[in-house]
């Protein structure tokens, strides 16, 4: 009754291929940007933003860049810890070696550079496919933090082995170190997850996103209507790699502060990040930030009850917590295979109707 | 049929050009088995061509061979008075050659539109930074070839379902699509295998409708595999006829149901 379409006419094609067709929708992004940008900065507090806001946007980013390889261009990877171990990397050697460039070039930077690591291992999938596919991504993740671990120049010879971000400041405010406020923080990264959204929205949409899912649907069929599937597969690793690689170096010198290779970018950040999009909904953008919020949040929120709430000493909590999310995690995978994508999906049809049945 | 080189004036009163795509002595092989054995045929510009034959009598193949998904083990492709080397499907496409599938090759998660867009990829120019900003050049480009997409889309009678997932079409509709997808690349030649296979009569009379429809509005040259013979004697203008590899026949419709061969093949002949 209140969300529909009708009497919203398109008079041009411009106007009918927007991001948002319908004009309900349009008004809800709207709202989300004011709020992200207008209400939480002034409200926020150090807890919100290390627990909540800043962990979900850098997630959010790293979604996306997955969501483009595995969601749209349909080649599965395992490798995200590894690629966003190169962005950190090479953040952390950019800002060391050139303390006197802008931090948001050099996060743009290692994105670039992880780009060039991603496309180096996204050669073989020229010919393996699938399975075969994610154990050659899997060798990657493997490969990169045992050469982070070995060679001792990707860390500065440091004597820990670990890498600790500099204080880097934009405009005179820090945006990394220990000075750094949770403004500050919340709002570079909302920045660059806005962008880094946009853009895959635009390329989605357009030519290149259109070649990445005809070779994810059917990759015979793509090449024989003039695809070329080496070029559309490199372009789909390095844009997703790029987006990778810059969720890394924000949660390397943003979020952590310092860290140490094995620990910050091991297998387990490639399986929550696959989590998160598979969660989410492949193929789409909305849903990248669905599922990131949805396994960020979802322990946070846990904890709070099960402790707060309930009272329960917090190392059952932490246990039982894990075993609701992976519970959790299945039956949304019963229910809906296609993640909260579908379901938003399918409450919007429904909206449509309502209240009437058909 | 007097004059070959500077094209015919069919039954119906169409005037045929040139030869647009010239077949010299193709000879396909898998390993030990020959698929299609020393075939030579033309393709002339603006005729409806078709190749018929019993089951496994090479017809596929010879339109993977066109289609440039097989290279031909012998023999000579040439288009448009120049040899086509042996190149990679995509290149093939590029050359301005698109197809459709016995079974249907569509791509499932895209909506019918976006399918249709995906024909025209090939004529889309602009790059990947320009997209990814959206601004200028890609918007416009979006925007004018959705336009000529939008007619193909007027053409072959599918507005309602322009928004639909391709998977939730029924095979017809598909089938439709799939045409349509083929169309927006403005093919030199277009290559139906089977466009009417697991069609029921009505919707063969507008699948027919379609292809002759397309032949009298754009002038595409149409190369087609059907097994309906109903259909392949009144679409098309000339007809190859293989059997086990080889051609035994070659011409008109009429000529081609008279020939001895033609009937021995199809209706079986006595051994002795």
């Amino acid at each position: 009754m209140f969300y529909r379409e009708a009497g919203d006419f398109k008079t041009s094609y411009r106007a009918d291929s927007q991001t948002f067709p319908i004009r309900l929708d349009r008004m809800g992004f709207w709202a989300a940007m004011l709020i992200a940008y207008a209400v939480v900065p002034f409200v926020i507090d150090d807890y919100w933003a290390n627990a909540v806001f800043v962990p979900f946007l850098i997630y959010a980013i790293a979604a996306i860049g997955l969501n483009i390889l595995v969601g749209f261009a349909g080649q599965v990877s395992l490798g995200t810890g590894g690629f966003m171990a190169v962005g950190a990397y090479a953040v952390y050697k950019l800002m060391t070696a050139f303390p006197e460039v802008p931090f948001f070039f050099h996060v743009i930077l290692a994105g670039g550079v992880t780009a060039c690591v991603g496309v180096l291992f996204g050669l073989p999938s020229l010919r393996i496919k699938g399975f075969y596919l994610a154990v050659a991504t899997l060798a990657a993740q493997f490969f990169l933090v045992w050469l982070f671990n070995k060679v001792p120049w990707f860390y500065n010879y440091s004597a820990s082995g670990q890498i600790t971000a500099p204080d880097r400041t934009m405009l005179g405010i820090y945006i990394t170190g220990a000075q750094t406020s949770a403004v500050a923080k919340y709002l570079f990264c909302l920045v660059i997850l806005t962008l880094v959204a946009l853009v895959a929205r635009n390329l989605t949409r357009g030519t290149v996103g259109r070649k990445w899912m005809a070779i994810r649907d059917m990759d015979i069929a793509a090449e024989i209507i003039g695809v070329n599937p080496l070029t559309a597969k490199v372009t789909a690793f390095a844009v997703s790699s790029f987006f990778i690689g810059i969720a890394g170096a924000l949660l390397f010198s943003v979020y952590l502060g310092a860290a140490e290779v094995g620990e910050a970018f091991g297998i387990n950040k490639s399986f929550l990040v696959l989590f998160m999009v598979i969660i989410g909904g492949l193929g789409s953008i909305f849903g990248s930030f669905a599922g990131a919020a949805f396994l960020v949040l979802l322990p946070v929120f846990l904890k709070n009850v099960l402790v707060g709430a309930f009272g329960w000493p917090t190392d059952v909590a932490a246990h039982l917590e894990l075993m609701i999310v992976g519970a959790l995690i299945i039956l949304f995978l019963i229910v809906e295979p296609h993640g909260l994508a579908q379901l938003w999906r399918i409450a919007k049809e429904k909206l449509r109707l309502w209240p009437f049945p058909h | 049929m007097k004059d070959m080189i500077e094209g015919y004036t069919t039954a119906d009163g169409r005037q045929i050009g040139g030869v647009l795509m010239e077949l010299k002595n193709i000879t396909l092989r898998f390993g030990g088995v020959v698929a299609i054995k020393d075939i030579s045929f033309d393709i002339r510009e603006g005729e409806i061509r078709a190749i018929i034959g019993p089951n496994g009598a090479g017809k596929s193949s010879m339109l993977n061979v066109i289609s440039g998904f097989y290279v031909p083990t012998e023999g000579e492709v040439w288009f448009r008075g120049e040899r086509r080397p042996a190149m990679r499907p995509y290149q093939v496409a590029r050359l301005g050659i698109a197809r459709t599938f016995q079974n249907i090759a569509l791509f499932d998660g895209m909506s019918v539109l976006d399918n249709i867009m995906t024909g025209r990829l090939t004529l889309m120019k602009s790059g990947l930074l320009s997209q990814a900003l959206w601004m200028g050049k890609a918007a416009e480009e979006e925007d004018a070839h959705r336009e000529k997409v939008e007619k193909i889309i007027d053409f072959l009678e599918i507005q309602n379902i322009r928004k639909t997932p391709v998977g939730r079409l029924p095979y017809g509709l598909k089938k439709r699509v799939e045409l349509a997808r083929a169309l927006a690349a403005e093919p030199k030649i277009l290559l139906l295998d089977e466009p009417m296979a697991g069609m029921n009569v009505e919707e063969k009379e507008d699948m027919c409708r379609f292809i002759l429809d397309v032949n009298d509005e754009f002038g595409t040259t149409t190369v087609l595999i059907e097994h309906d013979m109903g259909v392949v004697m009144d679409l098309s203008d000339r007809v190859v006829v293989m059997d086990y590899g080889r051609k035994i026949g070659d011409g008109p419709p009429e000529e081609v149901r008279n020939n001895q061969d033609v009937i021995d093949a199809y209706l079986g002949v006595a051994h002795d």
